[in-house]
Formats: C-alpha cells, sequence, structure tokens
C-alpha cells in the first residue's frame, strides 16, 4: 500500500519541474462575456494549431503556450478583428503550419482526391465481378 | 498447372509499399520543429518590462542601434537553456551582444537561473503572455535569433546552442554586421 503511494505521488510529481511557475494568461481558460464572440474565438481556437503539442488544436491542449494564444485570439476578437485576419497574422509568423483547417492546396490534393479515386475503383470491380455471375 | 495471372500480385505489392512506408516513417519521424517565418522581417513592436533586478527590459528600439544582436528566447524552468548557458557566455566573451526574453518566468526565479548558470545578457524582458515569442515566430524554448542592426531578424537556431554552433553564430553574427 505504501508503496503504491509512492508510486502514485512520483507519478504526479514529475512534470512540476518543466513548468513556468506564473498563472494562465488572463483568457487562456476565461470565456469573453459576448457568446457570439466566444463562438467565434471557439471556432479559431479549434483550428489553429497547438505549437507544443503539434497534434491538439489550441482549444484542447493545457500546454501553457496554448493558454497564451487562447489569449491572443479571444483579447483580438474582442478587440474586433476578423478571425481570418488573426489566422493569416499567425500564419504570417510560423507559416501554414498553424493553421489546423483542412484545406485543399497543391500538396494536400492527393488526400481528398485518393478517397474518392479508391471508390471508383471499388466501384469498378464490383461491377465487373457482379456483372459477371450475373 | 493453371497460369497464374501477374495482375493478382498486384495487391501484395501495393501492401508490401503501403508497410514499407509505414515502417520509414515509424523508424525515421518527421522533424517537429516549426521554423519562424519572420526570418527577413522586421521584429514585432514591443516594449517588454525587466525580467530581473539587475538588468534593464527590452523593447524594439534597443535593438536597432546599428549593432547586430543574439536575441535568446529562453526560461528559468527549461532545462534546455541551462544546458546551452555556457555557450552563450562564450559567445558573450567573443563580443556578442546577447539580449533575453524570459517566457513566462517570475523575477526571484530569473535571478536564481542567472546566478547559478551566469548571465551574459546585456538586456532581460519578461514575456509574460509570450506576446514577443508569437510575434517573432518562436515555438518554444530555447531559440536564438540573430537580428541586425536594423531590427531585422537574420537567423533562427532552434534548441540549445551546442560547442559547435558558436563559430557558426558568430558568423551569422558578423554577416548581420555587413
Amino acid at each position: 500500500m505504501k508503496r503504491l503511494l509512492f508510486l502514485i505521488a512520483f507519478a504526479l510529481a514529475g512534470p512540476l519541474s518543466a513548468q513556468d511557475s506564473l498563472p494562465p494568461a488572463p483568457y487562456a481558460y476565461k470565456q469573453l462575456d459576448d457568446p457570439r464572440q466566444e463562438a467565434e474565438a471557439k471556432a479559431l481556437m479549434e483550428t489553429l494549431r497547438c505549437l507544443t503539442c503539434q497534434g491538439q488544436s489550441i482549444a484542447d491542449s493545457d500546454a501553457p503556450m496554448a493558454g497564451d494564444l487562447r489569449h491572443q485570439v479571444r483579447v483580438r476578437i474582442a478587440r474586433g478583428e476578423k478571425p481570418e485576419a488573426i489566422r493569416a497574422w499567425l500564419v504570417e509568423r510560423y507559416g501554414e503550419y498553424i493553421s489546423f483547417k483542412p484545406e485543399v492546396t497543391s500538396s494536400t490534393w492527393p488526400l481528398f482526391a485518393l478517397p474518392l479515386l479508391l471508390l471508383l475503383v471499388a466501384a469498378f470491380v464490383f461491377r465487373n465481378k457482379l456483372g459477371k455471375k450475373a | 498447372m493453371k497460369q497464374i495471372r501477374w495482375t493478382l500480385w498486384v495487391p501484395l505489392a501495393l501492401f508490401g509499399a503501403f508497410f514499407v512506408l509505414v515502417a520509414s516513417q515509424l523508424m525515421n519521424p518527421a522533424s517537429t520543429t516549426v521554423e519562424s517565418a519572420m526570418i527577413g522581417k522586421p521584429l514585432p513592436d514591443f516594449a517588454l518590462k525587466p525580467a530581473s533586478a539587475d538588468r534593464p527590459g527590452l523593447a524594439t528600439s534597443d535593438m536597432q542601434d546599428g549593432q547586430p544582436h543574439l536575441l535568446n528566447v529562453f526560461a528559468s524552468w527549461c532545462v534546455p537553456c541551462a544546458a546551452e548557458a555556457p555557450q552563450l557566455s562564450a559567445l558573450e566573451r567573443a563580443g556578442a551582444n546577447i539580449v533575453g526574453v524570459a517566457i513566462r518566468d517570475r523575477p526571484e526565479d530569473v535571478a536564481a537561473f542567472l546566478a547559478q548558470h551566469g548571465n551574459p545578457y546585456s538586456r532581460i524582458g519578461a514575456d509574460d503572455l509570450s506576446e514577443v515569442q508569437v510575434g517573432i515566430g518562436s515555438s518554444g524554448v530555447p531559440e536564438t535569433f540573430v537580428v541586425d542592426g536594423k531590427g531585422i531578424i537574420r537567423y533562427q537556431h532552434i534548441g540549445d546552442i551546442r560547442d559547435q554552433d558558436v563559430p557558426m553564430l558568430l558568423e551569422k553574427l558578423k554577416e548581420a554586421a555587413l
């Protein structure tokens, strides 16, 4: 039992040393008062990549930097900036990689084209096989 | 025996190719560093309050004095930042003017960090909301930027500075002074 408690204590204590000790940015976890603006900010945050945990959006990540970016997004939305202008501002700094929104570009079009192609091939094969039997 | 059509091998070949692709990507993961898109562009406008008692804060205008600077993004809570401290000291001894941006840090923690690892900085700004960090396209700590005398970002070094990076950064500083 004591050993188990030690193990739990160790598991919880590990990450503390590699975190900053400042409180989260004011608008990292606090919603905007205006629900329409908050919805706009939320939609944008869900399509921006967290730079610390790169498989997550900043809306999903608890990394301090994601919190600071959420603060930036909310403050800018509250100031009246358009979501796509904020995205463009970030893309100017980090490149297209920071945008977490699936978009058809010269490098991503195979991701959209391949499923369609495979469906077509499958349909063709099915028709041939079924056609023969009939 | 009936001749097997060669096309029957196609699915297996496709699967093999898929397997090789996945295995090679697993063994050789793509780079996870995000490079700044701000190289060649001017620093954003900012004015940071001092991050420690014995050095002034940092503003954009401090880096538009005609001299190239190394802008080091660091934090007292960041382990590789401690690892690169000797290399920063070597750069300072070689004549580099190093300014610091302390990310999400408390003054007492910065002071303790500098007391333990040395203080190569002429100025240190406190970036409590990572605003300057985002403004220059930095995605983590530590990172080091070469900024020329007009405040244009000329080079970005991602991660801690190793021994072999010291002459390279001095060279970049020299290029930025031209």
